[in-house]
């Protein structure tokens, strides 16, 4: 290393002025560097894009199988699959509606059970810890970039629906569920709400996701686990005999946004559903607090 | 010497410091005492707990008993302050394999929220430039060698000006020619002012740069202190080759030693025995232990004494005065090799 030691003096020089200076507004500017890091890393990765992309197959695979088949009789498959044929906006909105019980928890089961086991599994936890990232704010910055993937999962359902609809099928005005004819600039911000509902929908599942991440070293755990409660929840909300436990499961009300079709919209199950999912990220948050604070990284 | 004073020149300073897993006692009780500006070597054999001593300085793992001071502040309570004047390598280098060595090493600076993110890149290809790494930079870390990411650890501890760099075998995996470099990369690091902290199985890898030693067998520190005062602690072996084994005897016994007598090809006699007064023990916190070898009470103490000062020459002196033909005669110190491994056992042996 003879060349790079003569650089080395003038070099760490430079590093201790401009590297060191630890003003308020330089933390809050690294502070936003590290989530800007974690988001770009979330999403450059090739298994997300990966996730992302299957998402998307959903509605195109639905758009392709109704275009290349006779009419079905109304009543039978997913929720509008009959009416795509007329207007193929209703090709975003029953792709979404597909993707509800798995599709969408599968994924951000895998994003969320990453999040702190996976960098444990790399070894990476310990040099994160050791930069310092903070374990708190370590924790934050990955729960945002789950909520960024949240964001992004439905989204992707739509806007692939949205225009695959579209290429497919003639676009025309939408009756909504309350009998009312929108236009389809409309239809598509209805659409846009459905997803954004969906999103509310997967931050609890995105909370347990943290907390199951900082039990274990081994990613693909805390992933199953993720998206076998997902189905579990499900499941039980399905039982008639808990009907007491019902309003308490994460699932509850992910079905819930068909008063978003309706004109006027129908905010309550939207509140209820975006309380709950609050009360999830309170204590599931707060378990993975009080797990990681203390936790011992051995890995 | 009150605690302050000590810790006043200290750049990591433990008390007592143990960690539990189960029922093993995997570091045990430890009181390290590592000077600023030292190059301080901490030895063991694998399993005898450096990386477990470094976890809990670095406030990875919480210690089950005892306290750690970095830089004079408490870890883990001052983590956020000590900590960014901290380059470690733990437990082997560990990257993202899917992001390139550059992208890397911007990751773990924009985790470190006083790092600023203006001169992230100037820093970074400076860390890389520095371990040889820059023709590499752009390349999937998966790609990387043990070696290269060996020096990318290293790199990532130097992403900014420290004060404490710690490395965990920071050789493991280099060939001889990126050991060499490895020593070379301490010695100017030391040179800027840091205290380089480097653990290791292998005596031989950090002996030739350390200031100071430490040294770990199964949990416990068996012995600290600067080198010099180590290596001295070994024990002088004295070598006498002489047909007239019984008289050579008889004198080195009035010298109070126990000699050995072999006979390894027949004619003269190979006799062998320790050096009075080379065995002064260290204790673990660095004081030398006087009279290690002395004798204790009666006519024994005055024999003990003069023993003590007994120069080799004046043993050779004594011989041939009393008539022994000396054919050979050798004093030879042991090296800080033997000591480790007379410390620690089998040097090799993986601790349980
Ligand atoms: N996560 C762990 N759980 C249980 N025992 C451990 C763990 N990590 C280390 N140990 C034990 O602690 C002892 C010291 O290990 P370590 O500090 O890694 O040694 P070294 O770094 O000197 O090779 C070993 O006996 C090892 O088995
Ligand atoms: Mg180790």
């Amino acid at each position: 290393m003879s060349r790079s030691d003569q650089v080395s003096e003038h070099g760490s020089r430079t590093a201790k002025e401009s590297g060191r200076e630890g003003s308020v507004p330089r933390q809050r500017a690294s502070s936003r560097s590290f989530l800007a890091s974690e988001l770009k890393q979330l999403f450059r990765r090739g298994r997300t894009q990966a996730l992302l992309l299957a998402l998307a197959a959903i509605p195109v695979m639905i758009a392709v199988v109704v275009r290349l088949s006779t009419a079905v009789p109304p009543g039978r498959g997913p929720a509008f699959l009959d009416r795509i044929t007329q207007n193929g906006l209703f090709v975003g909105v029953t792709a979404l509606i597909v993707a509800v019980p798995l599709f969408l928890p599968l994924t951000i089961g895998v994003v969320a059970g990453d999040t702190i086991a996976g960098e444990a599994g790399h070894g990476t936890l310990r040099y994160l810890l050791v930069a310092p990232a903070g374990r708190v704010r370590l924790l934050l910055v990955k729960y945002v970039g789950a909520v960024a993937f949240c964001v992004a999962a439905p989204l992707a359902v739509a806007l692939a629906g949205a225009g695959i609809g579209a290429a497919l099928f003639p676009v025309g005005p939408v009756t909504l569920l309350s009998g009312d004819v929108v236009q389809p600039g409309e239809a598509l911000n209805r659409m846009l709400l459905i997803a954004a509902y969906q999103t509310v929908s997967l931050l609890g599942l995105s909370a347990i996701g943290l907390f199951l991440s900082t039990l274990t070293d081994v990613p693909v755990g805390a992933m199953a686990a993720t998206i076998v409660l997902s189905v579990a929840s499900q499941v039980l909300d399905q039982l008639p005999q808990l009907e007491w436990l019902h309003p308490w499961l994460f699932s509850h009300y992910w079905f819930g946004f068909a008063d978003l079709l309706r004109q006027p919209i129908g905010w309550d199950s939207f509140t209820s559903n975006a309380m709950l999912q609050a009360g999830y990220i309170a204590v599931f948050g707060a378990l993975a607090y009080g797990r990681f604070v203390s936790k011992d990284v051995l890995s | 010497m009150t605690s302050a004073d000590r810790g006043a020149g200290l750049a990591i300073e433990t008390t007592g410091l143990s960690k539990r897993f189960g029922h093993q006692l995997a570091v045990n009780s430890i009181d390290l005492a590592v000077p600023q500006g030292s190059v301080f070597g901490f030895l063991g054999p694998n399993g005898s707990g450096k990386t477990t001593t470094i976890r809990m300085m670095l406030g990875l793992a919480a210690a089950t008993a005892g306290s750690v001071r970095l830089l004079g502040q408490d870890m883990p309570g001052k983590l956020d302050e000590v900590l960014p004047q901290v380059g470690a390598l733990v437990e082997g280098p560990a990257f993202y394999p899917f992001l390139s060595g550059a992208a890397n090493l911007h990751r773990f600076d924009a985790a470190d929220r006083h790092a600023s993110p203006g001169t992230r890149r100037a820093r970074v290809a400076e860390a890389l430039d520095r371990v040889g790494l820059s023709h590499a930079a752009r390349k999937k870390v998966r790609a990387y060698s043990l070696g290269m990411k060996q020096r990318l650890g290293i790199a990532n501890a130097l992403l900014s000006r420290r004060e404490l760099l710690i490395l965990d075998e920071p050789t493991n995996g280099l060939d001889p020619q990126g050991t060499r470099e490895v020593r070379s990369l301490v010695r100017s690091l030391a040179a800027d002012g840091a205290t380089v902290f480097v653990s290791s199985h292998l005596l031989a890898e950090v002996e030739q740069i350390c200031t100071h030693a430490a040294i770990m067998s199964v949990g416990r520190l068996v012995a600290q202190g600067p080198l010099a005062e180590l290596r001295q602690a070994g024990t002088a072996q004295l070598r006498l080759i002489t047909p007239d084994a019984g008289a050579a005897s008889g004198v080195l016994v009035r010298f109070g030693m126990t000699p050995v007598i072999g006979h390894p090809d027949g004619a003269d006699a190979v006799i062998t025995s320790v050096l009075p007064g080379s065995a002064g023990a260290l204790s673990p916190n660095g004081s030398r232990n006087p009279g290690g070898a002395g004798g204790t009470g009666g006519t024994g103490e005055r024999d003990a004494a003069a023993a003590l000062e007994a120069a080799p020459e004046a043993i050779v002196a004594a011989l041939v005065a009393d008539g022994v033909r000396v054919r050979g005669f050798a004093v030879e110190r042991g090296s800080l090799e033997d000591r480790f491994v007379a410390l620690t056992g089998e040097g090799f042996d993986v601790a349980q």
